[in-house]
């Protein structure tokens, strides 16, 4: 306000036009400024004196620009509500409009396209001496438990969080709006409700692998090999119970997803600790962590089924063969194998141990 | 045609709470819901101004930019209202909207919020004009019977304006020229300016 007036009264002098009567015509008599009047009062008071600068309706600003955030009083219970304007909505409407959806479709899909190029490069990662038939116990039912409470919870999160963030360009124009809405009001509830089986699920993993993923120096020789990815199956590097990609997928999992339920559950109960602005940072955090996560999931996903053989068998029935564990795990493999005798293959003669329990 | 705007002339607005008293009434507004307030700056204080804030309808609104069900549509008086039958209270519309219109009943459990409710100028929803299901929904629908917002309608001291755009603009340049000062139409350059960069992006659709 003081700035707009302030401004006027420069331009009123520059163009040598002095105060002025109200609806005067532009022909003026005298060309010099007048002195300039400082409103009685002091600072406040200045729009309360007519506006020397003002000489038509034209002159009159409808605009003026709002660069803050304006805070006032409100007599009704609803305190937020005492906020006038916030134009940072316009920068979230941005980020939710345009930078989410561009960000996301470049990120999932440069995913996409290096595991395809992976896979064309690589192909199926076999097991290089083939399968022994001999089985290594290597995730109890508890850590299989916690696992897949978490990867179908994700994966019920991740496609409800799609849906509702971009149903509206995707699906609006295949399903129509009615069918749309049905569908993120479910997708909406499943996002609200299958947070805390994931949370738990989390907790769950922190507790059972924690120990296992402590980084320590086997780490940084697999990732200067890159895991042996790209050299063939000539060389692998020795890993522990868990190799580094496998640790760093189980950090990003853990702390990302703590991140994710912290502003997940802030943004169930809205504006209880935060105003306006701060659930704008927290769906830029969750959408954004929640994209990369995905991607991540995508690449664990891809090395734990088609991209490498035997590595599925590890979580779907919590053993694997020892050749792909002597070959993936070598340092896990020399601990464990005066542990436990290993299950017979089923076509051997049958032993103490083993045959049948499938 | 006319584009449908508000203008609170904050100069002579007394704080009296009127406008949100007929608004509550007229629609039968249900409790804790706020389609219009009155925000008073700088309380107290030298240059204290109150102003009336509902919705704006605004030219490219961002409620309907960023609805996720796409509920959002605007009538050829450039009002903007919604369905309440697509909505599914996520309460983005409240995160990007600049003046804090939408509103939502707490509906269930864990901050579930119900449909969204906002400002509709007096102009109902997309039911029937004046049908019951209208009424409950959304209030009633003045325009359709010719007539402008109450809460303007009804301001005691005519801070409160809604009309045609042009016109209302027209009255109050005028009082600004004729009273000599003016402290500009408050959330016009974020409501309805839409020809500075910095300002909001057409949107791509605006469903309805």
């Amino acid at each position: 306000m003081l700035k707009a007036a302030v401004m006027a009264l420069l331009i009123a002098i520059v163009i040598g036009t002095g105060p002025t009567p109200v609806f005067a015509q532009a022909e003026q008599s005298s060309p010099e400024a007048g002195p300039v009047e400082t409103a009685p009062g002091g600072a406040g008071l200045e729009q309360q004196t007519p506006d020397p600068a003002l000489r038509s309706v034209d002159d009159v600003e409808l605009y003026q620009p709002v660069q803050d955030q304006l805070i006032g009083r409100v007599s009704i219970p609803d305190a937020k509500l005492a906020t006038l304007v916030q134009p940072e909505g316009r920068t979230w409407r941005a980020f939710r409009t345009e930078g989410l959806f561009w960000g996301s479709i470049a990120v999932l899909g440069v995913t996409l396209a290096a595991l395809t190029g992976f896979f064309l490069y690589r192909g199926r990662i076999r097991i290089a001496s083939g399968r022994s038939g001999r089985w290594i116990p290597r995730f109890s039912f508890w850590e299989r438990f916690a696992h897949w409470t978490a990867s179908l919870s994700f994966i019920a999160l991740a496609l409800s969080g799609l849906v509702v963030t971009f149903g509206r360009w995707v699906l609006i124009p295949l399903i129509g709006h009615d069918a749309f809405t049905a569908t993120s009001e479910v997708a909406k509830y499943v996002h609200n409700f299958i947070g805390t089986p994931f949370v738990l699920a989390l907790f769950f993993m922190l507790a059972v692998w924690v120990k296992d993923n402590i980084p320590s120096r086997a780490d940084l020789d697999w990732l200067r090999n890159a895991g042996g990815m790209l050299k063939g199956a000539s060389y692998h590097p020795e890993t522990e119970r868990f190799n580094g990609g496998q640790k760093g997928i189980f950090w990003s999992v853990v702390l990302g997803g703590l991140v994710m339920a912290v502003t997940g559950y802030l943004m169930l109960v809205p504006f209880a600790v935060t105003g306006v602005g701060g659930m704008q940072v927290m769906h830029v955090v969750h959408s954004v962590l929640a994209v990369i996560l995905i991607a991540i999931i995508f690449a664990h996903i891809y090395i734990g089924t088609v991209g490498m053989e035997g590595a599925f068998d590890a979580m779907g029935r919590g053993e694997v063969d020892e050749n792909w564990a002597r070959e993936h795990h070598r340092g896990w493999y020399e601990q464990k194998r005066p542990a436990r005798p290993y299950r017979a293959p089923p076509d051997a003669p049958p032993s103490a141990h083993g045959v049948g329990a499938e | 045609m006319a584009r449908m705007k508000f203008l609170c002339d904050s100069e002579r607005c007394i704080e009296c709470n009127a406008c949100v008293t007929a608004c509550k009434n007229e629609h039968e507004v249900p409790w804790g819901i706020n389609r219009r307030r009155v925000v008073t700056l700088e309380d107290g204080q030298p240059g204290e101004r109150s102003v009336s804030m509902a919705c704006m309808h605004c030219t490219e609104p961002p409620c309907a930019a960023v609805c996720p069900v796409d509920c959002f549509y605007q009538t050829d008086d450039g009002i903007v209202l919604h369905s309440k039958d697509l909505c599914i209270g996520c309460g983005y519309c409240f995160y990007a909207c600049p003046f804090g219109a939408p509103q939502y009943p707490q509906a269930s459990n864990f901050g579930g919020r119900g449909k969204m409710d906002k400002c509709t100028y007096c102009a109902g929803g997309p039911e029937e004009d004046n049908s019951v299901v209208e009424y409950q929904k959304y209030g009633t629908n003045r325009i359709a019977e010719g007539k402008l917002p109450l809460c303007a309608e009804m301001c005691s001291t005519r801070s409160l304006m809604a009309g045609d755009g042009d016109m209302i603009a027209a009255i109050y340049k005028e009082r600004v020229v004729r009273r000599g000062y003016g402290s500009g139409a408050w959330g016009w350059s974020v409501a309805y300016r839409t020809d500075q960069r910095d300002t909001f992006e057409p949107d791509r659709a605006i469903g309805g």
